[in-house]
């Protein structure tokens, strides 16, 4: 089925689109990352031009992140207070992503310095998730699996001012989220990624916050984060191609409740050893790309 | 029915003594709207000798397609500490974003190469107009670098056998134009060449423009940029919600 996309100026084969929009809405409903991390590199690798990847994807990611929303909503896993806070850290985030977007693009850094954080960014959370997983699925004789008490990290209590966040179960200062959100609003605006991959870990390992709301909270995060981004790409880059998002859209957001009856069931360990080896592959792929063989010598910008 | 009303009115203009060239393409508007995945332009005429015979001069006709032109900055990737990034650049005023050569032998054997620079015929001979000073040896390697860029993405290409000519009167190009052309004026240069000599020569106009929903798409993420965006938005959460109200019924 072929599908003319307006803005990206070129046909593709709609069924592709689709199930690249399934996949990555069943990592969503799995795991709470929004999937924009395949999504982007998948997207251009088949051609789609770089910047309209991104912003299309950071539309999909909405989309997706709604139905995942409303899922943990009715089991009470969202923390609204902390959400809240964070997200306004990621709309100042996307704003100084957007300055960077075109700082970088001006020197004609975009693609290494955007390449070069998803090798960092994925290649360490990556290997952190692989390793957990494997020593949760492989405990060493002799050393019982040391349950991990929940505490925020020591940087995050020395921050001024503090409030009370009930549902995460925390009492720090607000400008742990902030800084999150705003870490995390640049990576969106840069990378066309929701963030949840970063937020995950942040919220469990460095906020402390209670496990059964971090999915929902990130989620909220990235439902509100991406939204911004696709408005400050309407408004600056012009690449959000409604058509390319709504393909995605239709295969993500169906994707995202099969995800989400799959991590009902399966073992959480596997769950988290299938992401990693995943996150990883892509971090392998973009450093091939870096560090061996560019994909392209020569690139071509307009003036 | 086209073609043969043109070759007549080309017959009534033959009083001039030059050889002439009727041109004419298979359409000359190429609506760009959904499921376009590209399409044939097929450009076709008639070459007619002033002396009324015909099979006297054998000759050869070449098509050069352009289209529209933009400036643009090429980047060049080179290995620093280990890593791929981009080193030198280059600009150039006037890029086409579309270039196809249809011959009816290889171009080498029917000019010689200071001929087809001329009339750039292939794509080695792309006048790209370069900005600034720039010595012509990286420009050259700069052009070689888009030009096979662009070759493999479908848009400069040569075709050697792309033209078919019959009983010397007339001829037929086909140049296939991909779904990622550029909106804009294409133009269509006709050659015909004889004894190495360009001895007519005639253009044509094919217009690509998008039209209908590609077109309103096109135009309102232009100028109606904030809405375009709530528009996105709205669009995914109303996706999202629907599906997650849909499936908590299941």
């Amino acid at each position: 089925m072929d599908v003319y996309l307006p803005i990206a100026n070129l046909s593709v084969n709609g069924l592709l689109i689709v199930a690249l929009g399934g996949l990555t809405g069943v990592l969503s409903g799995l795991f709470g990352v929004g999937g924009g991390f395949l999504t982007t590199p998948l997207l251009i690798f088949y051609g789609i031009p770089p910047t309209v990847a991104a912003a299309s994807a950071a539309t999909q990611v909405t989309g997706a992140s709604v139905s995942g929303v409303l899922a943990h909503r009715r089991r009470g896993g969202v923390d609204y207070q902390l959400g809240t806070v964070a997200v306004g850290g990621g709309i100042f985030g996307a704003m100084i992503g957007a300055l960077l977007f075109r700082l970088l693009q001006a020197i004609g850094q975009i693609d290494v310095v955007i390449n070069l954080l998803y090798v960092i960014m994925l290649g360490a959370i990556g290997t952190l998730m692989l390793q957990e997983a494997l020593s949760v699925l492989r405990p060493r004789p002799g050393q019982t699996p040391k349950v991990r008490k929940r505490r925020h990290h020591p940087l995050v209590a020395s921050l001024p001012m503090r409030w009370r966040f009930y549902r995460s179960g925390l009492y720090i200062s607000p400008l742990a989220p902030f800084l999150m959100g705003v870490f995390v609003g640049i990576l969106t605006m840069l990378m066309g990624v929701g963030g949840g991959f970063i937020l995950v870990p942040v919220m469990l390992y460095i906020l402390g916050m209670s496990g059964n709301v971090v999915v929902g909270t990130s989620l909220f995060q990235i439902l509100f984060v991406t939204m911004a981004t696709t408005m400050v790409h309407a408004l600056t880059t012009k690449a959000v191609d409604i058509v390319l998002a709504g393909l995605l859209l239709l295969g993500s957001v169906l994707g995202a409740q099969f995800g989400t009856q799959i991590a009902l069931k399966a073992r959480p360990e596997i769950l988290r050893l299938v992401l990693a080896a995943i996150v990883l592959a892509v971090a392998l792929r973009m450093l091939f790309g870096l560090g061996v063989q560019p994909d392209e010598i020569y690139t071509v910008a307009p003036l | 029915m086209r073609a043969w009303f043109l070759v007549l009115a080309a017959f009534l203009l033959m009083g001039q003594r030059d050889a002439i060239l009727v041109p004419a393409v298979s359409q000359d508007e190429v609506q760009v709207r959904q499921g376009f995945t590209g399409t044939e332009l097929i450009l076709y005429g008639a070459i007619l000798d002033p002396r009324g015979q015909r099979g006297g001069a054998a000759y050869d006709i070449v098509v050069v397609l352009k289209g529209p032109t933009e400036p643009i900055r090429i980047r060049e990737k080179e290995r620093i500490l280990g890593i791929w990034m981009n080193a030198e650049s280059s600009d150039f005023r006037s890029a086409p974003s579309f270039f196809a050569v249809a011959a009816s032998r290889p171009v080498d054997q029917i000019v010689d190469e200071r001929t087809a620079a001329i009339y750039e015929l292939g794509t080695q001979f792309i006048q790209l107009s370069p900005s600034g000073q720039i010595e012509p040896e990286k420009q050259a390697r700069f052009a070689a670098g888009l030009v096979d860029l662009r070759r493999r993405q479908g848009r400069y290409k040569e075709d050697v056998s792309g033209v078919a000519i019959s009983e010397q009167v007339l001829y037929q190009a086909r140049i296939e134009l991909p779904s990622n052309v550029v909106t804009g004026q294409y133009t269509a240069e006709t050659f015909a060449i004889s004894r190495g000599q360009v001895i007519a020569s005639a253009i044509a106009e094919v217009e690509v423009r998008k039209v209908g929903f590609e077109r309103f798409v096109e135009v309102f993420s232009q100028l109606y940029a904030l809405w375009y965006g709530l528009a996105a938005v709205f669009l995914s959460v109303s996706m999202g919600w629907i599906a997650g109200r849909l499936f908590a019924y299941i």
